[in-house]
């Protein structure tokens, strides 16, 4: 399968700071993949020069086999940055008629789109009476508009609320089914709410995952938390038998390896009556996020499965 | 080209929604009136159309009003789009950098002519019935006006475009330009009065003055204007002076700034491909 996105052992260098080294990252026709980072890992780096806007200092990027920046890949890729800014004095619709217009989409894609993004009641309003979500689903209209193959977002879920965030996933999603490829940063793993195929992560410019989410999981292998609430004057019995730590006088908390859930659950099924209630929560995606953004390249050795 | 039109005609629609064109019209117009109010008390007396004297009057208005405006329209094309966030999206669309030029260009070209013959053109017709009438073929004059005023606005919109692009900040584009702008309507005519006063011998007025003059846009419109209207009649010794020894006369005077459009449309759109959004 020919990639749209493919980008091998790409650096980025300005001045002293090292914004990407050796990234090397594919994105295929009808995948969806999220970019994840802290500010300043190098996502809108990395778009940029997916852009073509800069140019890396090593390796090479091809946009559906087009250098970045160059007419065919202009007509591959439809934007959506972090910071989307319209002239104010436009409406909605005007904005998207335009990009339609720059980007050779039939203008019946116009009502469509503002319909996707549920802006068709403010179309008509100028953009600068639009809220900031507002704004951000009209990013997102233009960049639908014309049925791109790429689809380059940063983070677009940003000041979207959880509605509208999960709107947003099922609309990529159809881009996605019909054959489009999308390429979307955020700020962590929370956010993408296990919507992308694969999940990437840079820390400080260099990639230190790439792979779909359950593999992530797996791979960082956190602990679960168990939280035993015992029965009345039972919680120093409990303690004492499954030992953990002490919280708020009636209640056990201890963490365990996803091998070992079973044995210990069993182990505090036999505690019978003693036990009130148990709890057990999997680690959260952001704790999974947390510990892949924090691998440094000496701590473990570099994981790009 | 369809992109070139699509960015044309946002242009013209943003200067007519923030009012610029109004803006513009309406300072045109508030100084061609008041040279038309002032202009009309000598013509009556000298045998000359009354509309003449005005046209006479409103292109040394141009020489300065007009590359103002032009500058003040294009300085934030590029900078400052960029600086707000607008130009990004346009410069990712499959459109060429050089087409969203050439299309800002051509809007906001429009949006001058737009706003010179509004101005101009309500004041040539109030010089025109003031004086009753009188001989329609000098509004054709007017005519000339409008539409050499828009070549030269034309030059300096393209040259404000120069200073948009090789500036990250709007604020110092905004600077660029209006220094530009002194240094090709203000200064320059100081240093070529200098140096006719300077060199004795002639030989710079000879030789060198008209080149110079010719070069300048402003000065080259300047010498247009004057050398197509009866400059006798209106009194204005400027083109008579220096007519015989021009290098362009007439229409070809033109020239020069058409020759300066395109050279500073090129370096922009060179730059322009160079800029990191």
């Amino acid at each position: 399968m020919t990639e749209i996105v493919k980008s091998s052992n790409v650096s980025m260098k300005f001045k002293a700071v090292d914004a990407l080294s050796n990234v090397s990252l594919d994105v295929a026709p009808g995948e969806q993949v999220a970019l994840l980072g802290h500010n300043g890992a190098g996502k809108t780096t990395l778009f940029r020069l997916i852009l073509g806007f800069i140019k890396p200092t090593a390796g090479a990027i091809s946009i559906a086999g087009f250098a970045p920046g160059s007419d065919g890949a202009r007509r591959t890729v439809s934007y959506l940055p972090e910071q989307v800014a319209f002239p104010k004095m436009l409406t909605g619709r005007e904005v998207v008629r335009f990009y339609a217009k720059l980007k050779g989409a039939a203008l019946d894609d116009v009502q469509s789109v503002l319909d996707k993004v549920e802006l068709v009641e403010a179309a008509d309003r100028r953009v600068d009476t639009y809220s900031k979500g507002m704004r951000q689903r009209l990013g997102l209209a233009q960049a639908l508009v014309g049925k791109p193959d790429l689809l380059l977002l940063d983070e677009p879920t940003s000041g979207l609320d959880p509605l509208s965030r999960q709107h947003f996933y099922d609309l990529i999603a159809e881009v996605a089914r019909q054959g489009g490829a999308v390429l979307l940063s955020s700020h962590g793993l929370s956010e993408l709410e296990a919507k992308t195929d694969r999940v990437a992560i840079l820390r400080k410019g260099e990639l230190v995952a790439n792979a779909p989410l359950a593999d992530l999981q797996r791979e960082a292998d956190l602990p679960i938390r168990i939280r035993v609430r015992a029965a009345s004057n039972a919680a120093d019995k409990v303690h004492a038998e499954i030992g953990g730590g002490r919280i708020n006088g009636v209640s056990v908390e201890l963490f365990c390896a996803q091998g070992d859930k079973m044995r210990v659950l069993s182990q505090i099924s036999g505690l019978g009556a003693q036990v009130e209630d148990v709890d057990v929560a999997a680690p959260t995606l952001d704790e999974v996020y947390r510990y892949f953004s924090k691998i440094g390249a000496d701590e473990v050795p570099r994981r790009v499965l | 080209m369809h992109g070139v039109l699509t960015i044309a005609a946002t242009e013209i629609r943003i200067g007519l929604r923030n009012r610029w064109i109004i803006l513009s019209s309406l300072i045109l117009l508030a100084f061609a009136l008041i040279l038309v109010l002032l202009g009309s008390a000598p013509g009556g007396e000298v045998k000359t159309d009354a509309v003449t004297v005005v046209v006479a009057s409103l292109s040394t208005l141009s020489v300065y009003l007009v590359p103002l405006i032009a500058l003040l329209l294009s300085f934030d094309a590029i900078a400052g789009e960029i600086d707000r966030g607008t130009l990004q999206l346009v410069l990712a669309s499959p459109v060429s950098r050089g087409a969203v030029l050439v299309g800002k260009f051509l809007g906001h070209v429009a949006v001058l002519g737009i706003a010179v013959s509004f101005g101009y053109g309500v004041a040539g017709l109030v010089a025109f019935f003031a004086n009753g009438g009188g001989d329609v073929s000098a509004l054709v004059g007017v005519g000339r006006l409008i539409a050499s005023s828009m070549i030269l606005g034309a030059t300096f919109i393209a040259i404000g475009y120069i200073a948009s692009a090789s500036v990250r900040q709007t604020g110092t584009a905004a600077a660029l330009a209006i220094a530009i702008w002194l240094f090709a309507v203000v200064l320059y005519d100081l240093a070529l009065l200098g140096g006719l006063l300077a060199s004795q011998d002639g030989i710079f007025a000879r030789n060198v003055f008209p080149w110079l003059l010719v070069f300048n846009p402003a000065d080259a419109f300047r010498l247009y204007n004057m050398s197509a209207i009866d400059v006798e009649a209106v009194g204005s010794n400027l083109a008579g002076g220096v007519g015989s020894s021009l290098p362009l006369s007439g229409l070809a005077t033109m020239l020069s700034p058409i020759v300066w459009t395109m050279i500073a449309l090129g370096l922009s759109t060179f730059i322009l491909k160079k800029v990191r959004p």
